[in-house]
């Protein structure tokens, strides 16, 4: 709908919207975060939620202890490898639609335990991201922006067409592989259609 | 507390059979331990607990240490067709696994007392008599060096992985553990990281 026009109806007192306006509305004001924290990131997590910071602005305050009652897991802290596979797990568990927020260092990249042996190197791995907050760990600040930029990102969504989100689509996975314990490693130890490793381009 | 010397006389004269051996530290913490037999290990343990005048009732670290096998180069002279050479000569000192216990006495108010028990070699001989029955506060810390370190502590009740998952077959603390490589892209590798830097973005590495 023109923009104008809207700004002149509603002038009048007629109030115009659009059924996705509406549908992502609802969702972005309701968005209920996972209980869980997985290291220092979470305690973070638990001060945004409290009364100083106040997550419940934003409409998350409700913080479930049930995936199935959840729409956004926020990834706090070291991913372990011997964790990775809960981590998916509760994701896979998720109803639909379902965001992911990955926050600090570890959970976007492994941190500073990047040239460990026993820390995923970024949660992205095996699940998609929605929103990266670096930071080691991020305040509270950091993860109310990472709550907006999410928002905004529920808010561009459309319910039809090519761009439609993954819940509208019913082809595209709501489940993802469940990494095994392997004798060395994660097997697999990546999920190949959800991450790819960086491609370096160089200029001049 | 007694000095280590004394303590080690006393062990000898209680357990039949104990082998001791003082270990120094050069180091600026010049804290020397003693070395005890894996066999006798247990009553050596107990031993130590038990005594009166010694009384280790509580241990508070158990920590492992992996040996690598070393050679030593030393110059031997030899006689070749009636002429004295020098020749270099390598010894193979096997590598072992180590296990090292801090105790401290509660009652009497010492410690502490750092003791070692070494394996026979790093390979299949890396079995250690378990001291939880004597202190029980070793359990947790020997199921990590069981984990990490791949020393098997025989008599502990429940040896399982910790900190690994049970299907892991590696022991990632030992010196020769290589570890998976999914080695991702980082900005500025040095040393190691560089290496596989190289491997995996060939074109980035800049001379």
């Amino acid at each position: 709908m023109d923009e104008g026009l809207r700004n002149e109806l509603s002038k009048q007192g007629v109030f115009t919207t659009t059924l996705s306006d509406i549908y992502n509305w609802g969702r972005r004001s309701s968005v209920w975060p996972l209980q869980f924290g997985l290291a220092c990131c979470a305690i973070e997590m638990i001060a945004a939620s409290m009364a100083r910071y106040d997550l419940a602005r934003f409409g998350a305050e409700v913080f479930r202890p049930s995936p199935r009652q959840a729409d956004l897991m926020i990834v706090a802290g070291t991913v372990t490898k011997k964790m990775a596979p809960q981590v998916v797990r509760l994701y896979n568990q998720m109803p639909e639609p379902k965001y992911v927020i990955a926050m600090g260092a570890c959970a976007i990249s492994g941190g500073p335990f990047k040239q460990g042996y026993n820390v995923l190197k970024g949660i992205d791995r095996f699940i998609p991201v929605d929103v990266h907050i670096p930071g080691c760990p991020p305040r509270p600040e950091a993860l109310l922006h990472a709550f907006m930029t999410l928002q905004r990102k529920i808010d561009a969504q459309e319910m039809s067409g090519k761009a439609r989100p993954r819940h509208l689509d019913p082809d595209a996975p709501s489940e993802f592989p469940v990494p095994q314990f392997g004798e060395h490693d994660l097997v697999p130890s990546k999920n190949d259609k959800v991450w790819e490793p960086a491609v370096v381009v160089r200029n001049g | 507390m007694k000095d280590l010397e004394s303590i080690k006389q006393q062990i000898e004269a209680g357990v039949a059979g104990a082998q001791v051996s003082l270990v120094p530290n050069d180091s600026p913490a010049n804290q020397p331990s003693l070395l005890v037999d894996a066999a006798h290990g247990l009553a050596v343990a107990t031993f130590l607990r038990d005594e009166a005048e010694l009384r280790f009732d509580y241990c508070s670290n158990v920590t492992g240490v992996d040996w690598m096998e070393t050679e030593q180069k030393t110059k031997v002279k030899q006689v070749f067709d009636g002429e004295e050479k020098e020749v270099e000569q390598v010894v193979k000192m096997p590598g072992y696994l180590e296990a090292v216990y801090h105790l401290y006495s509660m009652e009497l108010r010492h410690g502490p007392l750092v003791i070692r028990l070494r394996t026979k070699n790093r390979t299949d001989e890396v079995e250690l008599p378990s001291l939880t029955p004597v202190w029980r506060s070793c359990e947790f810390q020997e199921r990590e060096i069981y984990d990490l370190y791949g020393i098997v502590f025989a008599g502990h009740p429940d040896l399982r992985r910790i900190l690994m998952w049970d299907e892991f077959k590696d022991h990632p603390m030992r010196k020769d553990y290589v570890e998976p490589d999914d080695y991702e892209y980082e900005p500025t590798p040095h040393d190691e990281v560089l290496a596989k830097s190289k491997a995996h973005y060939p074109a980035e590495v800049k001379p």
